[in-house]
């Protein structure tokens, strides 16, 4: 469309003659810059009331004297370096904001790839086989609902290491849904499909890449993206407990020298890094899929 | 007769029976038919009476519980592509273009007798027969069902089948657009002389395509009620059909079957 329309100071005058052409459908003038504007505030604006409202009445409630919570004010004159200067970096846990969170999202990384891949094949797995299926499936649906950091125990007694540890347990946490979403996948592969496979004879590690993994990919991603959200829960509970880097442990850190207010900080970055996954994750899913998960 | 007899039957059919399992009465029961090369079979019976399923045996994606399959001397025992088949809610790969969907199935039954540029050819030719080469880019999802159909029919085409096996392959269209196929497909079996067995359950259609109509009787334990030989010139033109007492005494015959002597069965049976 981009290159019927005029430019954007022409809009106006070209809208004359396409007033007296019907024929030129493709004479739509282009959304004024104002208009474009005003679309994009409709959507930044609301949530931007909403969070100072909150933070209004945050303070309010949070500024009595036996209040027991800093006021967003405090937050800023406490923990102002936080906010603005993720980077630093003063040796020993004495770090910016970017750091600890870098640490976390490393761990994350290391065992949500491993809970992604092993996820992902014994899903296939359990998707093909009906024994397989018979034989695991009650074991997963126990061992699924163990909360994460049930696991950190028995986790640091067999590694003897924090940095494992912690990954197992993200592994752990993140792979049910993985391995319970690409079974219903690949069960849900439409008989339509294998039928096509059979009648073309596509046998073996064609037929899976070709037909298999592609249809069940909307239900792969799916379980990726609910992985990658309780992995991302999983993680901060237990840096809490094995402490090092990470932004875990800063919470736990700060609580113990009464810094609330780096934990408020804190909680935010929190949020919008566990934002920004879940939102990677689905646009990841939307590539891989190409736009094919309705169809 | 339009065609001449050559030799044996190219696909034959033989007293074949399926039965589902936990089921005592079969589907189908004997049902013997044999299908000259280049002939155009229809199979019409009314819903539930199992024309499908002998279509899947046929396939090879069903085996049949008693009985066989031969086609071209060689027996069925699954589903290969010297039978090609066109299902009806056209099973086109969402995640693949219509050149892809084509290309994939042609990639694998064809890549020993064609180099890669003859099979890319071979795929536009494909798709240039069922006029859908401007349309090679699009996804299924992007496409309307009479025209995901019509790739449905090349894909089938392209990997050069012996017999073409039709599941109700206008079902799901307009009377328009099915119309339009009709002709489109008329057109290719004039042209490349396929050996084509059809499932439907519209008397016009199988009337307008056939060389001869098999009527099965209500199932379960359906039969081969009647064979009609549709004895109308090719090539056929819809329009002056219509007033051709000969499509008329044809189209007559088959309601007549399936309306009088072979009724849909009851609710209840249902």
């Amino acid at each position: 469309m981009n290159a019927t329309v005029p430019p954007r100071h022409a809009a106006s005058s070209a809208a004359v003659p396409a007033h007296a052409t019907p024929v030129a459908p493709a004479s739509l003038p282009a959304p004024s810059f104002l208009a474009r504007l005003r679309g994009l505030s409709g959507r930044v604006l609301p949530p931007l009331v909403v969070v100072l409202a909150l933070a209004g009445l945050w303070e309010l409630a949070a500024s009595g004297p036996s209040a027991t919570l800093p006021p967003p004010s405090r937050v800023w004159a406490d923990a102002g370096e936080l906010i603005t200067d993720p980077f630093f970096d003063r040796g020993g846990l004495d770090k910016g904001l970017f750091w600890h969170l870098a640490a976390s999202l490393q761990r994350v990384a290391l065992g949500f790839v491993l809970a992604a891949v092993a996820g992902i094949a014994t899903g296939l797995l359990i998707g093909t086989s009906q024994l397989a299926m018979r034989g695991l499936d009650p074991l997963f649906q126990v061992l699924r609902t163990v909360p994460p950091l049930a696991w950190l125990p028995l986790s640091l007694a067999a590694f003897r290491e924090a940095q494992p540890s912690a990954i197992f347990v993200i592994f752990i946490t993140s792979v049910w849904p993985v391995i319970i979403n690409t079974a219903v996948g690949v069960r849900n592969v439409p008989q339509d499909y294998r039928n096509v496979a059979a009648v073309i004879r596509l046998r073996g590690p064609a037929y899976w890449a070709r037909i298999i993994l592609p249809a069940a990919a909307p239900y792969i991603f799916t379980g990726l993206r609910i992985g990658i959200g309780l992995s991302w829960l999983a993680i901060i509970a237990a840096e809490m407990l094995i402490g090092g880097v990470g932004i875990g442990f800063f919470i736990w850190d700060a609580w113990n020298s009464s810094n609330l207010s780096d934990i408020v900080v804190a909680l935010v970055y929190v949020g919008l890094v566990g934002f920004a996954l879940d939102r990677l994750m689905a646009l990841l899913g939307h590539l891989a899929t190409r736009g094919t998960a309705t169809a | 007769m339009s065609k001449p007899i050559t030799g044996p039957a190219f696909l034959d059919i033989s007293d074949v029976t399926i039965a589902f399992p936990r089921s005592r009465v079969p589907v189908l029961n004997g049902v013997d038919l044999k299908i000259r090369r280049g002939e155009y079979v229809s199979v019409i019976g009314h819903s539930g009476c199992g024309k499908s399923t002998l279509l899947n045996v046929v396939a090879g994606l069903l085996p049949a519980t008693s009985g066989g399959v031969v086609l071209d001397g060689r027996e069925v025992s699954g589903p290969g592509p010297d039978r090609a088949v066109v299902f009806q809610n056209h099973s086109l790969l969402p995640w693949l273009t219509c050149y892809e969907n084509i290309r994939l199935a042609v990639d694998q039954t064809l890549s020993r007798a064609m180099s890669r540029a003859e099979r890319h050819d071979w795929t536009m030719e494909n798709l240039a027969l069922v006029r859908m080469t401007g349309a090679k880019d699009k996804r299924p999802g992007e496409i309307s069902g009479g025209m995901k159909q019509r790739i449905g029919i090349a894909r089938a085409l392209a990997i050069k089948p012996k017999v073409l096996l039709l599941d109700e392959p206008f079902g799901a269209l307009d009377a328009l657009t099915r119309a339009h196929l009709q002709d489109q497909v008329m057109a290719i079996h004039a042209s490349l002389g396929t050996t084509v067995m059809m499932i439907t359950h519209d008397v016009d259609e199988a009337v307008l395509l056939s060389d001869r109509i098999v009527m099965l009787t209500n199932g379960p334990n359906a039969r081969i009620g009647e064979i009609l030989d549709v004895d109308l010139p090719r090539p056929r033109d819809r329009l002056e059909l219509v007033a051709d007492p000969r499509f008329i005494a044809a189209r007559a015959h088959v309601l007549a079957f399936l309306h009088h002597r072979h009724a849909a069965p009851g609710m209840v049976a249902a």
